[in-house]
């Protein structure tokens, strides 16, 4: 309130007081009860703001509150799991690392191997056809030859086994997109939840916040898609294997 | 044999099709999710529909359940390939009246399994 106001509302109740003493010393009852009356209205409008000014107020901290428990939701429960799912991640790409290295590991040195026996097999085909061979040697020769072509079906057959090997580890790429996609959305919410929290603390205005998707209500919804299993996080009830989902589906006649 | 593959990670379709390509199976066409694949199994006589169920826009068992709605496309073998594991999803699947399901990560093998048993039933 400012000092002129605080005057003008001095002002007036001075006034009134003056017109009550004034009414009662010229025994002018109705004029009396009249001024009683306003003075009381006048009370009862202050009692209704103050109501008021205490409602918004209550209106405020509990829209702060809500605002809290998001956040505490957040940190105290999604945080840890996004954690975990981000470790998930290092460990499904670590192991897709691995197994593709070991695949180069075991392929370059047979591939070595094998490309040393072509040369060499080559050089002396060449003295063959140069006429350049005895015959005991070309019958040695012809030997090595009927072996080499064995082992390069073999070799051949395993680089093909290991190639699909490799094939099948990039899968993590699409599991772990699954995984990372649900903690960018996490992050998102916390980022929201933080720009409110800041907002509300700013104007300390009856700020409302936008309603917040329930990741539990998500899960309740139970054919809704939720990304791969997490060992450790998701305590749903997953089938872990193959193996779990064709008992699973034979149990429903399949 | 015409193959649909539908999965939104293009890693997960070029594995798959390479599976398919080791089985014997090579014409296979591609989508991202089921808005883009409807169109193209409405219009394109495949024969067997491979999909993800986890997908922006239009998801796998939403697609499942358009293709059992369609009165052209009822009858078509789906195959699905997804990391949903949860039992309620897989009774879900089952009930929209899916054909296979493999739960990712898989292997190989499991896929030619799930791919015979299905053509074995088909055949019956």
């Amino acid at each position: 309130m400012t000092e002129t106001t605080m005057d003008a509302s001095l002002e007036a109740r001075l006034a009134r007081a003056r017109a009550l003493v004034a009414a009662l010393e010229q025994g002018d009852e109705l004029e009396a009860d009249r001024v009683l009356d306003e003075i009381g209205r006048v009370r009862q409008s202050v009692l209704f703001q103050e109501i008021g000014r205490l409602t918004r107020q209550l209106h405020d901290a509990l829209t702060a509150f809500t605002l809290d428990s998001r956040l505490a939701q957040l940190t105290e429960q999604e945080m840890p799991d996004a954690r975990e799912r981000l470790n998930y991640v290092i460990t499904m790409t670590e192991q897709a690392a691995n197994t593709t290295l070991n695949v180069v590991d075991e392929v370059l040195p047979m591939v070595a191997e094998l490309s040393d026996k072509t040369v060499s097999l080559s050089q002396r085909w060449q003295r063959f056809l140069q006429r350049q061979m005895p015959y005991d040697e070309f019958r040695e020769l012809s030997r090595d030859i009927t072996v080499f072509l064995n082992s390069l079906d073999q070799g051949l057959q395993r680089v093909q086994g290991q190639l699909n090997e490799v094939l099948m580890a990039q899968s993590f790429q699409d599991l772990t997109g699954q995984i990372i996609r649900r903690v960018i959305e996490l992050v998102q919410q916390v980022e929201e939840s933080l720009l409110q929290l800041i907002r509300f603390a700013a104007q300390q205005k009856g700020y409302s916040a936008p309603r917040e998707k329930d990741p539990d209500a998500k899960d309740a919804k139970n054919v809704e898609a939720a990304g791969p299993v997490v060992p450790g996080v998701d305590k749903a009830e997953a089938l872990s294997s193959q193996d779990d989902v064709d008992e699973l589906l034979s149990s429903l006649g399949f | 044999m015409k193959i649909l593959v539908v999965d939104d990670f293009s890693t997960m379709r070029r594995i798959i099709k390479n599976l398919l390509r080791e089985l014997g199976f090579t014409n296979v066409s591609e989508a991202d999710d089921g808005q883009t694949a409807l169109p193209k199994l409405q219009s394109g006589d495949f024969d067997l529909l491979i999909t993800d169920w986890n997908m922006p826009g239009m998801t796998g068992i939403d697609l499942l359940r358009a293709v059992r709605a369609d009165e052209k496309l009822a009858n078509l073998p789906v195959l699905m390939v997804t990391a949903e594991a949860r039992r309620e999803q897989i009774i879900a699947a089952a009930q929209a009246g899916v054909n296979g399901y493999i739960i990712k990560p898989f292997t190989a093998g499991t896929l030619k399994e799930k791919l015979e048993k299905i053509f074995e039933r088909l055949a019956a």
